[in-house]
């Protein structure tokens, strides 16, 4: 049985993930069209890809339907419970870095810490008569955090996209998002807080655990793990 | 279960928008929740308090108790083995005549079932908390702060320090409140919170800097109150040689020696009784007053096997203001039911 790689299908991250295989002495590439989602390996034996959106990768990997997934560090943990139990991280790939982050209105003079962003939403509770709003797609990650640093009275709104609009739209008093030079927040008159970075992520090569492993697959993740560590 | 006590149910979808507003965003982590496209999102009831007290502040009997039966859902983010749904037996007394008297009847109902079972009780009470909290000698806006987050042990710790001076101002706010006038280079305001309300906050960051630091044997007190955890008796003299200092919370412990005497009136045994001040503090907020839990031994890594406590608080918050005092608990027959089986095996 061949052990199945995912990887994302599109853009920046699927360039750049043949690039770093590249660098290992496995070439990835797409087969047939450039549309077409289909790919070949070349330099190891025993391994197929599989072109994936991003998104999907941490719940394949989950369900044993691929054996190695290249995806966000972010999107394993939003999209996984207890991940740690789920997938194993091989390799950190040093590309695609952004942190997830919370962010308020420049206006907010009075915010700039979890400290602050609780105490308004205290006051903001008592005035408006619902909770300080905080728009996201992250509801795992920012969950846990706010709760883990006590923060109290917020609720999420779900978020998939254009997030940094929403406070404009008066949709959201806050947004947690996900940011690799802060350009669109500032674009959009927002500030990160100081204290607030959820989760400085990366794309990560991991390995799901619940498979079993056949002994030539795993002839195979040698072979592979070998070429990683050069 | 009990005598006298209406057979109540409730719907199995609540209205999550209550539930949201009661319990804060960790519901929604806790709670399943679905879609209809008339009523908006539901949640499949994860537990009976609040369509309970519903039930009670609609129908205007007083005094009332209630007791019900069946299925609670909930997810298991992180526990997987654990069930999702299962089924919970509870007992709700509404009755503000004699609250020690009512927190023992309750206690003892669930004693009493529990007495075969191989379970340990804790107690706590959460008034004592509050009242050593109402009593600090600081600011209104820091009492409320700490009030606040009595439920959020750390985020309470980190509060008490700040207010206790032993951890400084941050550098931003201090920048922040060194400007004249900080609103006049406000940035353009973008948003449902207004100009008012950041003014509003500026005025207590202001009047917070100038408050005196909360004193060290204020701090100390309310550190040895939090670290009571003997038997009832024992407890009570810690509590009362505290209370010499602190008298604020000298009426919450007559309440907890009231309720000793009622236990004991109803057979508990109060001399092998734990009590522990900081028990109840990380589970839901709303009690405020007695807590208790049956639990199995640890090694069995089991959710406690009956739980309940005081909330006049929520009965206020969902009666519009009009609150009755009411006490209750829930039991899961099927942890019951395991734990008999496994106490078979172990001692045959």
């Amino acid at each position: 049985m061949t052990v199945k790689l995912g990887i994302p299908s599109k853009g920046r991250l699927m360039e750049k993930t043949f690039d770093w295989f590249a660098a290992r002495d496995i070439t990835l590439r797409k087969s047939g069209s450039d549309r077409e989602y289909a790919g070949a390996v070349d330099g190891i034996d025993g391994i197929e890809l599989v072109l994936l959106s991003a998104g999907e990768i941490p719940r394949e990997l989950d369900a044993g339907r691929i054996h190695l997934g290249v995806t966000g560090s972010d999107l394993v943990r939003e999209k996984l419970s207890a991940w740690e139990q789920r997938v194993i991280e091989v390799a950190k790939m040093g590309f695609g870095g952004a942190d997830l982050i919370i962010a308020v209105p420049n206006a907010w003079i009075d915010v700039d810490t979890l400290d602050d962003l609780d105490a308004a939403a205290a006051a903001f509770r008592a005035h408006h008569g619902f909770r300080l709003r905080i728009a996201t797609k992250y509801h795992r990650l920012v969950r846990d955090f706010l709760r883990e640093n006590g923060v109290a009275d917020y609720q999420l709104i779900d978020s998939q996209g254009a997030t940094e609009g929403t406070i404009r739209n008066e949709t959201a008093e806050a947004v947690a998002d996900i940011t690799s030079t802060g350009e669109t927040l500032r674009a959009n008159g927002l500030k990160i807080l100081n204290d607030a970075v959820i989760h400085a992520s990366q794309a990560t090569l991991f390995r799901g655990r619940r498979v079993s492993w056949t002994t030539d697959m795993r002839a195979t993740y040698k072979a592979l793990q070998s070429k990683i560590d050069g | 279960m009990a005598h006298g006590a209406a057979v109540t149910d409730a719907d199995y979808m609540q209205q999550s928008d209550l539930l949201l507003d009661l319990y804060g965003e960790d519901i929604r982590a806790r709670a399943f929740t679905t879609q209809d496209p008339v009523r908006g999102e539901l949640m499949l009831r994860p537990d009976f308090t609040v369509p309970i007290v519903q039930h009670h502040m609609a129908s205007g009997a007083d005094p009332a108790r209630y007791t019900y039966m069946g299925k609670v859902f909930r997810k298991q983010d992180r526990i997987e083995a654990r069930a999702t749904e299962f089924v919970q037996v509870g007992f709700e007394i509404f009755d503000g005549s004699d609250p020690a008297a009512a927190d023992a009847e309750v206690f003892a109902t669930f004693a009493g079932i529990l007495r075969d079972v191989p379970v340990t009780a804790s107690t706590g009470d959460i008034g004592i908390l509050r009242a050593a909290v109402q009593g600090l000698n600081t600011t209104p806006a820091r009492r409320g702060a700490l009030m606040r987050h009595l439920w959020r042990p750390r985020r309470f710790k980190a509060l008490l320090d700040r207010f206790g001076g032993v951890t400084p101002v941050p550098e931003t706010r201090k920048a922040l409140l060194a400007q004249a006038d900080p609103m006049a280079s406000m940035p353009p305001l973008l948003g449902l919170r207004t100009t008012q309300e950041i003014s509003a906050r500026l005025d207590a960051l202001r009047e917070d800097l100038a408050a005196d630091p909360i004193s060290q044997g204020e701090r100390d007190l309310l550190d040895a109150l939090l670290r009571v955890r003997e038997t009832s008796p024992n407890a009570l003299v810690a509590l009362r040689d505290i209370s010499v200092d602190f008298p604020s919370i000298s009426q919450a412990i007559d309440g907890f020696a009231a309720r000793l005497e009622a236990l004991s009136a109803r057979d508990i045994d109060v001399e092998t009784l734990p009590f522990e001040a900081s028990y109840g503090r990380s589970s839901m907020e709303y009690y405020d007053g007695f807590v208790f839990g049956f639990a199995a031994d640890a090694g069995l890594n089991m959710p406690a096997v009956a739980t309940g406590g005081r909330y006049d608080a929520l009965t206020a918050v969902l009666g519009g203001g009009k609150g009755v005092p009411a006490v209750g608990g829930v039991i899961r027959p099927a942890l019951v039911a395991d734990l008999s089986d496994h106490d078979k095996g172990a001692t045959p």
